[in-house]
C-alpha cells in the first residue's frame, strides 16, 4: 500500500531536488574566456583595525589624566583650553564624533537588557573611564575631553546668568532625556542620543540639513547661554554629575584659603560657583524642616504616580518601535496590506513572514515597554521629588566653592582668584 | 568641635555615596564584561536579505552614503544585455547615457571578447541607490550587491540605515569578516 503516499513522496522529492538544483544554478553561467581575461576581485577595503581602536582608548585616558593634572595640580586655564582644542580635533573632527561616551551609554543599556547583544571593549572603556575619573577628580571629561562640550565651550561669548528657578527646571531635562534614551535603547527601538546629536554633523562636515541647523542653533544659543546642551540636555552629564558630586577630589577655585572677595563668582559662565552661606534664622529652619517632611512623604507618592502615568502611556511610547508600528498598522487597518506605496508594508508582505509572527514580536516589545515605562516613571518621579527636596536642604558653605555636580572643571575661575599660591605659607604661620 | 562633627558627617555621607556609585559603575562594567566580546563589530548588509529598497542611499548619516555597489565577479555572467546596466526599455545596447540604469553612470561597461562584457563599478560615483542591484537580481545572476564600505563608514553606535531597513538586512558582524560577498552558489550561501 505504498502507492498513493509513495507517489506523492516521490514527486515531492523530485520537485525538491529540482528546486534545490535551480537554486545552485546561475541563470547565466560564467563564460569560459579565451583571451586570457583575468577576473578582478570584489572591492573590500578593510575596516579600522582593533589596534587603532585601542589608540582611541589610550588617547582618552591620556587626555583625562592630562586634564586632571592641569585642573587640580597645574591650575592652568590655558593648558585646559589647549587640551580641549586637541580633544575637539581628535575625537571630534578626526574620529568624526564616533564613538563617544555620551552615545555609549545606549550601547551599555542595550547590552544590559538584550541577551543577544554584546558591546566591544572600547565601547565599554569609553563608557566607564570618564565615570571613574569623575568619581575621583570631578567632571574633567566635560571640561577638557568631550568634543560636544568643547565645541560649545569655545563659542561662549557673553554668558548670561539664568534665574535659579529656571536653571532648576531646565536641569530636569537631562534626566528626562537619559530616561527615554535608556528606555528606547534597552527595548532595541532607537538610539535617540545619536539620532539627535546636534554636533556630529559639524564634526563630519556634512549631515542632513536639520542636523546641521540644530548644531548651529545650539552654538548660537551657546554664545549667551553657555554650554546649553551640556547643562540642559546631555544624558551622560547626569551620570558624570552624580559621580562628580561625591568625587574624592575636585578642582578648587582658590589655591589656598578663600578670602570671600567674590571676584570668581562672575567668572563662571555655567553658574556653578556657589556663594558662602550664613547661618539660617530659627524661623527659616523650622519652615525648611516642615517642608522637608512634606516633600519626603510626597516622594514615594510622586514616584508611584509618575510610574503609573507613564505605564498608561506605554502603548504610545511603544509605537516608536518600527515593528510595533508596522504590526499596529496592519492589525488596525488590514486593507493597508495591499498598499504598495508603503515600502515597509510591501517589503513585509513580500518577505513571506506571517502577520501572526509579526504581532507576536510586537507584543514582546510592547511588554518590555510596559515594564520599562514603570521604571522610567518611578525614576523620573524620584528625580523630581529629590529636586524638590534639595530646595529645602540647607548646606553650610564657607567661602566660594564650585558646585561639584555642575562644575565642568574648565578652570576659568583660576585666574580670577587674587589669592596666590605662596600665600598658603604666610597664612599658616 | 561641633564644626568638626558637621564636617565629619558630611565626609562620611560623601564617602558612602562615593563607594556606592563606584560599586554601581563596577557592577555595570562587570555585568557587561561577562558577555563582552573581544571582537569588535561592524555593520554590514546581508545581500541575501536585501530588497534594494533604496533607503541605503537616503538614510546614511554621511552626505554620500557609505553603502556602495560591489561587484561579486564570481557570479557575473558577463552578459551583453546586462540587467544592472541597461534600463529595461533601453533603445539599444550602447553606453549612451539614456540607456543606463545607473543615475550617476557609475558603472563602466568594457568589452572583453565576443559576446562578453565586463562591468566595473566606479566607486567615486556610486551613491548606493541599489537600482543596478535590483536590475541584476531580477534579470541576471545577482552579482551586483550592496555592501557597507568600511573605508567610508564611521561605524555609528546604531546604524541609521539599519533602523529603517524594511527587510532587516543590516546587522553587526565580527570585524574579522567585514563583508558578505555573494560567491559561487555551489559552495557559499551564508545567511
Amino acid at each position: 500500500m505504498w502507492t498513493r503516499r509513495g507517489i506523492l513522496f516521490f514527486v515531492f522529492t523530485i520537485v525538491l531536488t529540482l528546486w534545490a538544483y535551480s537554486q545552485h544554478q546561475q541563470r547565466f553561467p560564467r563564460p569560459e574566456f579565451e583571451t586570457g581575461y583575468e577576473q578582478p576581485d570584489a572591492t573590500t577595503p578593510e575596516p579600522r583595525s582593533g589596534a587603532v581602536e585601542l589608540i582611541d582608548v589610550l588617547v582618552l585616558t591620556l587626555a583625562l589624566s592630562g586634564g586632571v593634572w592641569l585642573a587640580l595640580k597645574k591650575r592652568s586655564r590655558k593648558g585646559i583650553l589647549w587640551l580641549s582644542i586637541f580633544s575637539l580635533a581628535y575625537f571630534g573632527f578626526f574620529r568624526e564624533g564616533c564613538i563617544c561616551s555620551v552615545g555609549s551609554l545606549q550601547n551599555i543599556a542595550l547590552s544590559l537588557f538584550d541577551p543577544g547583544y554584546a558591546v566591544s571593549l572600547n565601547v565599554l572603556a569609553f563608557f566607564v573611564i570618564p565615570l571613574v575619573f569623575a568619581l575621583f577628580f570631578g567632571r574633567i571629561f566635560c571640561g577638557s575631553v568631550c568634543p560636544l562640550g568643547v565645541i560649545q565651550d569655545l563659542v561662549v561669548l557673553k554668558p548670561v546668568k539664568l534665574p535659579h528657578g529656571l536653571q532648576t527646571v531646565l536641569g530636569l531635562l537631562p534626566f528626562l532625556y537619559l530616561g527615554f534614551a535608556v528606555l528606547f535603547a534597552a527595548t532595541g527601538t532607537d538610539f535617540i542620543i545619536c539620532r539627535y546629536d546636534p554636533f556630529v554633523g559639524i564634526f563630519r562636515l556634512g549631515a542632513p540639513f536639520h542636523m546641521i541647523m540644530l548644531g548651529v542653533l545650539f552654538l548660537l544659543i551657546g554664545m549667551f547661554v553657555s554650554r546649553p546642551y551640556c547643562r540642559f540636555l546631555c544624558p551622560y552629564g547626569v551620570l558624570l554629575g552624580w559621580m562628580s558630586r561625591f568625587s574624592r577630589r575636585h578642582l578648587t577655585i582658590t589655591p589656598a584659603e578663600c578670602i570671600e572677595c567674590k571676584l570668581c563668582a562672575d567668572s563662571c559662565p555655567f553658574d556653578a560657583i556657589e556663594a558662602p552661606t550664613g547661618d539660617l534664622s530659627a524661623e527659616r529652619t523650622s519652615k525648611n524642616r516642615n517642608r522637608f517632611i512634606v516633600y519626603a512623604i510626597l516622594i514615594p507618592v510622586i514616584a508611584f504616580a509618575a510610574g503609573f502615568l507613564l505605564n498608561r502611556a506605554h502603548p504610545y511610547l511603544a509605537k516608536a518601535n518600527s515593528t510595533v508600528y508596522l504590526a499596529d498598522l496592519l492589525v488596525t487597518q488590514p486593507e493597508m496590506q495591499f498598499n504598495t506605496e508603503n515600502l515597509d508594508i510591501s517589503t513585509f508582505m513580500a518577505s513571506g513572514k506571517s502577520l501572526a509572527t509579526l504581532t507576536e514580536e510586537a507584543d514582546a516589545i510592547r511588554h518590555s515597554f510596559a515594564a520599562g515605562s514603570w521604571y522610567l516613571g518611578i525614576f523620573l518621579g524620584l528625580v523630581f521629588g529629590f529636586t524638590l527636596l534639595n530646595q529645602v536642604i540647607y548646606r553650610r558653605r564657607e567661602g566660594y566653592t564650585p558646585h561639584k555636580g555642575d562644575c565642568v572643571s574648565c578652570g576659568r575661575c583660576f585666574d580670577y582668584c587674587p589669592v596666590q599660591k605662596h600665600a598658603e605659607n604666610t597664612n599658616h604661620e | 568641635m561641633s564644626d568638626n562633627k558637621y564636617i565629619d558627617r558630611r565626609n562620611f555621607i560623601e564617602r558612602s555615596f562615593r563607594i556606592g556609585l563606584g560599586a554601581a559603575v563596577a557592577g555595570t562594567a562587570g555585568y557587561t564584561l561577562l558577555k563582552l566580546t573581544r571582537r569588535s563589530y561592524v555593520w554590514q548588509i546581508d545581500p541575501f536579505k536585501c530588497t534594494q529598497c533604496g533607503r541605503c542611499q537616503t538614510d546614511c548619516v554621511l552626505p554620500v552614503s557609505a553603502v556602495k555597489c560591489v561587484h561579486a565577479y564570481d557570479l557575473c555572467g558577463y552578459c551583453d544585455l546586462c540587467g544592472g546596466y541597461f534600463k529595461p526599455d533601453a533603445n539599444e545596447l550602447s553606453t549612451a547615457a539614456e540607456n543606463q540604469l545607473c543615475p550617476t553612470q557609475a558603472i563602466k561597461r568594457q568589452f572583453v571578447e565576443e559576446p562578453y562584457y565586463e562591468y566595473i563599478i566606479v566607486e567615486e560615483l556610486c551613491i548606493g541607490c541599489g537600482k543596478c542591484v535590483k536590475g541584476c537580481t531580477s534579470f541576471g545572476n545577482g552579482s551586483l550587491i550592496l555592501q557597507i564600505r568600511h573605508d567610508i563608514c564611521v561605524n555609528c553606535n546604531e546604524c541609521a540605515i539599519a533602523r529603517v531597513c524594511p527587510s532587516d538586512a543590516i546587522s553587526r558582524i565580527p570585524v574579522d569578516e567585514p563583508y558578505i560577498i555573494k560567491g559561487d552558489f555551489s559552495f557559499t550561501n551564508k545567511s
